[in-house]
């Protein structure tokens, strides 16, 4: 009955796009607005089963398809997911419904084009999440940036352009290095493109050679020059300190639901291909630069939760935070203690990835719900806004409360488990990561602060209206999944228990 | 010489095409003004019959006129492309040639000509008949580039063409005649056996092959024999534009695949390190400065030398996996080409020419199919994947890898990624920037239905490369003996 469930569940949002398109210009906004939002459910609904029917128990991959597609390379339409990557294609297609709701009638210029550039992005990063050949991964991968290039690009703020291409072009560097060690991977495994016989691969020479003209030497193992191929694909898109640069523009310009697509969703992504590529890839690669990794990822928590702290604009300040906790995910994924990955690690890093997703989501959601009242994301010019908007304050409260971590939200679960596991690794590491529970605090709530509580600040905010039925609907079932993600995190870890397992003992295993 | 005995099956496109091409003079001199549609059709039915020709099965190669002719699958591909990308371009080019004074017969004849030059080229397998159709493709499109007189842009272009082609065509009848001296034939096949054997004289043949790959550099407008690309690009009507852009690029590499691959198969060595040179300089000369430029055919036009870069690639490798991988490419390269100037055609309405970046400004809200369709071409020519053009790269990376220069793949990612970056612009111009008010997109044409139809096929052969693929690999085995 399952069978062709991974393609129903890419396809169908991409259909539904092409159809929205097909309602044609502005004239049929409102014809556009509900072909998208049948859409975005008929795309959740195909996915759901991918949560309810997966074994838990089993470790493999799920759900397989394979079909030949380009028989010439022995390139196939591979799919399947495990316990980790079909948490992000439930989690993808929840975001997506969001993005539609939230997108619903503050995007008045055409309609049809911006809801269709999410449903088709939507079933692309479904489709990076459920492949298991490197070039439909590739693909799919690439693909994606199209449609966001647009939805920065044509929706986006001031500075769009600039951001647009910022973000194409950073994205694209890395992914075109990750696209040649691919190919050298084919080679090394004998013609195939199949991810899971990469993962097999034993890589145990070096590769030395000499500068030209200065006659120097070197060699270098070659597993150490695969991990830097992919560290270069998903290190920009995760983003990790110091190639972070491009999300702050893409952001800051970008429309609420490009903000959430970006936050929730594709920083997933970079640290989805860590996990999928570079530590079973390259496991003693990953061992001997996980202190580099460790380094980079508490840079992030600690130096960009600083900068959080100084941002006068609410967008670049959430943007910055996400770096700051995705810091946390790449530190609890290249944790090692004792030459192995620890469990608290790899899985604290997944559940704060998830709990990022709605997180992240639910705070541009709130700026967009106060941006499309005031045209303003400036902290200065606001202050006093639970006055006039009272249900809106006590939602954003929750969410600020989750993004500073604190326990019984979603935020609170992934920090403590890589807290744990990384006393496991290093003292120090925990000493430093821990600090973001303090920094995460002071920016959120202090922001909060400054913009909620207070008299009302001016003219404009006291005209301001509460929430409507929409937005109360959109923050309120965000509102429910923070809440129910902190309180019982078990219906997420449970399904991804025995894949984490099987990575980390796949990791353990040298290949050299 | 007993034609009796002789299969002329191989050989009847171009009869077929030279009769067509006489009729079509005779034919101009009994139309009325008003009747001069039909050379139009008549050009196009004349192009769609004699691809029909070409799809004679032949799997292996047939060998014609003393060996000097040759008809194998190679053939019968690049062909039926060519005959079926200049019919296509004929059509784009209609209203366009209409509106300003070139609806001629000369424009037609020419084109046919050159097309004939083109098949001549193809299927030579002798270097005097590889000379011959070389110079009636060249010499007919000299014209062409010329066909708008009272422009001294044109003039100054076909000019510059000429002067350098005939240089060019000087090169390679130089180095030819190395060859001859070192082999004692023009004949590739016995040019090939003799250098094999060992019996050639190695100082003549390494003069030879420089000539030759230099010449044929030229002819490719690869880097540094380049800098006509630019000028005749920009200079000529942009329906010669896209003529010049398309067909002549798979003779063009027919060419380097009889020169290279069969006849001088034995100094694969010499021409593999000139080849690594000129597809690094393509790549990384076009890409750059494709950025600088504000003129979008000169755009493309850089972006042509670095698409030429990205086919040598596969020349390199020296093997039958490299070349089926440079055929595909260059097969995707024109499709997409075509489309690319049938759209700039398209936009430049009754006169002038789209080739500023104003005429691409708000695209999207005047004609969002329109923008549509050119954000494809763009994003295949960036070699975005969903697009022909993303599996054209992978190929010839992928034979890059094969042969282990591991260092000229990620040479080549890096100018694809500079590459990116001015195709992108192209977008941003359509999709982010506002109209600009005074410009008037023309009304409906002809032609937008093979342009969407082209656009689709650029998605379509993304999402099935397979077909193409088993063609180009099928045909290179079949033609070439190669493992």
């Amino acid at each position: 009955m399952f069978e062709h469930l991974l393609s129903l569940v890419i396809w169908t949002p991409i259909l539904a796009g092409v159809l929205v398109l097909a309602t044609g210009n502005d004239g049929n906004a409102g014809m556009a607005r509900w072909v998208a939002l049948i859409g975005a459910i008929a795309g959740l609904a195909v996915s759901l089963p991918l949560y309810t029917h997966f074994e838990q128990l089993h470790g493999g991959m799920q759900f397989v398809e394979n079909l030949p597609w380009i028989s010439r390379f022995n390139i196939n339409y591979h799919l399947g997911v495990d316990g980790i990557s079909m948490l992000f294609i439930v989690l993808n297609s929840f975001t997506t419904l969001l993005v539609v709701i939230a997108g619903w009638e503050v995007i008045e210029k055409r309609v049809a084009q911006y809801m269709a550039a999410f449903l088709i992005m939507s079933g692309l990063i479904n489709g990076t999440f459920a492949a298991l050949d490197a070039i439909l991964f590739y693909v799919f991968f690439e693909a994606m940036l199209i449609p966001m290039y647009l939805v920065i690009g044509v929706w986006g703020g001031p500075n769009r352009v600039y951001a647009a291409i910022k973000f194409f072009l950073y994205t694209l560097i890395g992914s075109l290095l990750m696209l040649v060690a691919f190919i050298y991977l084919y080679y090394r495994s004998a013609g195939s493109f199949n991810i899971l016989d990469f993962h097999n691969l034993r890589i145990a020479d070096s590769w030395s050679g000499v500068v030209p003209l200065l006659g120097y030497s070197f060699t270098i193992p070659v597993q150490t020059m695969l991990f830097l191929a992919f560290f270069a694909a998903f290190a920009v898109k995760v983003p990790m300190w110091p190639v972070h640069t491009w999300l702050p523009d893409a952001h800051v310009e970008a429309p609420t639901g490009g903000s959430m697509v970006l936050a929730a969703i594709t920083l997933k992504i970079g640290a989805y291909g860590f996990l999928r590529f570079c530590l079973p890839i390259a496991p003693d690669a990953s061992v001997q630069l996980s202190g580099f990794m460790v380094f980079l990822s508490l840079v992030a928590v600690v130096y960009i939760g600083l900068v959080a702290l100084v941002q006068a604009d609410m967008k670049k300040l959430v943007a910055y935070s996400s770096i700051s906790h995705m810091g946390f995910v790449t530190l609890g994924l290249f944790m090692f203690a004792k030459g192995q990955l620890t469990t608290e690690g790899v899985e604290g890093a997944l559940i704060q990835m998830v709990s990022h997703g709605f997180v992240s989501a639910a705070m541009f959601a709130c700026i967009g719900v106060m941006y499309d009242r005031m045209h303003s994301r400036q902290i200065a010019d606001y202050g006093g806004v639970v006055n006039t908007m009272p249900k809106f304050a006590a939602f954003m409260l929750l969410f600020a409360m989750a993004n500073a971590g604190l326990p019984a939200t979603s935020g609170f679960v992934g920090e403590f488990l890589v807290i744990m596991g990384a006393v496991k690794a290093n003292f120090w590491y925990a000493f430093l990561a821990a600090t973001t529970l303090i920094f995460g605090a002071a920016y959120t709530l202090w922001m909060y602060k400054r913009v909620i509580f207070g008299d009302v600040a001016n003219a404009h905010v006291a005209e301001l209206k509460d929430i409507n039925g929409r937005e109360f609907l959109l923050l309120g079932i965000l509102a429910i999944t923070v809440l129910g993600m902190g309180l019982y995190p078990e219906m997420f870890i449970s399904k991804m228990h025995a894949s984490v397992n099987d990575l980390i003992a796949h990791v353990a295993r040298t290949k050299i | 010489m007993i034609l009796t005995n002789m299969n002329l099956g191989p050989v009847l496109p171009e009869l077929f095409l030279l009769v067509a091409g006489l009729a079509i003079l005779m034919l101009d001199l009994v139309l009325e003004e008003n009747q001069r549609g039909l050379l139009h059709w008549f050009s196009v039915a004349t192009l769609a019959g004699c691809a029909a020709l070409t799809l004679q099965p032949s799997a292996e190669p047939v060998f014609l006129f003393n060996n000097m002719f040759v008809g194998d699958a190679l053939s019968g591909v690049l062909k039926f492309a060519a005959c079926a990308v200049t019919a296509v371009s004929l059509c784009y080019s209609r209203s366009y040639i209409a509106a300003r004074g070139m609806f001629r017969v000369e424009f037609y004849a020419l084109a046919l000509f050159a097309v004939l030059g083109m098949l001549v080229m193809i299927s030579a397998n002798h270097f005097m008949v590889l000379y011959l159709g070389l110079e009636l493709m060249s010499l007919s499109i000299y014209a062409m580039v010329a066909l708008q007189r009272d422009s001294t842009k044109s003039t100054e272009a076909a000019l510059k063409y000429f002067v350098l082609g005939a240089l060019a065509s000087g090169m390679l009848l130089f180095g030819m005649s190395m060859l001859y001296g070192a082999t004692g034939s023009l004949n590739i096949g016995v040019v090939a056996q003799k250098i094999a054997s060992g019996g050639a004289n190695p100082v003549l043949n390494s003069i030879g092959v420089v000539f030759v790959v230099a010449g044929l550099a030229f002819k490719l407008g690869a880097v540094p024999f380049h800098m006509w690309v630019p000028d005749v690009y920009e200079g000529s009507p942009t329906a010669v534009t896209l003529f010049i852009g398309s067909a002549p690029k798979l003779a063009a590499f027919a060419f380097v695949i009889r020169m290279l691959a069969v006849g001088l198969a034995g100094l694969s060595a010499d021409w593999q390190q000139m080849l690594i040179i000129l597809a690094v300089l393509s790549m990384g000369l076009g890409n750059l400065t494709a950025i600088a430029q504000t003129n979008i055919k000169r755009m493309l036009a850089y972006s042509a030398i670095s698409h030429m870069g990205f086919m040598l690639l596969g020349i390199i490798g020296a093997n039958a996996n490299g070349f089926a991988s440079s055929m595909f490419y260059i097969i995707a390269y024109v499709i997409m080409t075509a489309g690319t100037f049938g759209i700039i055609m398209l936009l430049a309405g009754e006169q002038g020419e789209a080739d500023d970046f104003d005429t691409f400004r708000g695209l999207n809200q005047r004609s969002p199919w329109k923008a549509f369709v050119m954000l494809l071409l763009m994003a295949s020519m960036a070699g975005i994947p969903g697009t022909v053009g993303f599996l054209a790269k992978l190929s010839v990376i992928q034979a890059v890898v094969d042969i282990g220069q591991i260092w000229l793949a990620v040479v080549s990612v890096l100018f694809s990624l500079i590459g990116a970056f001015y195709y992108l612009r192209v977008i941003k111009l359509m999709y982010f920037d506002e109209p600009v008010a005074n410009i008037a997109l023309p009304g409906a044409s002809e032609s937008r239905a093979l342009l969407s139809l082209n656009g689709i096929a650029i998605l379509a052969l993304g999402i099935l490369p397979q077909s193409l693929m088993n063609v180009c690999v099928e045909a290179i085995r079949h033609s070439l003996h190669l493992a």
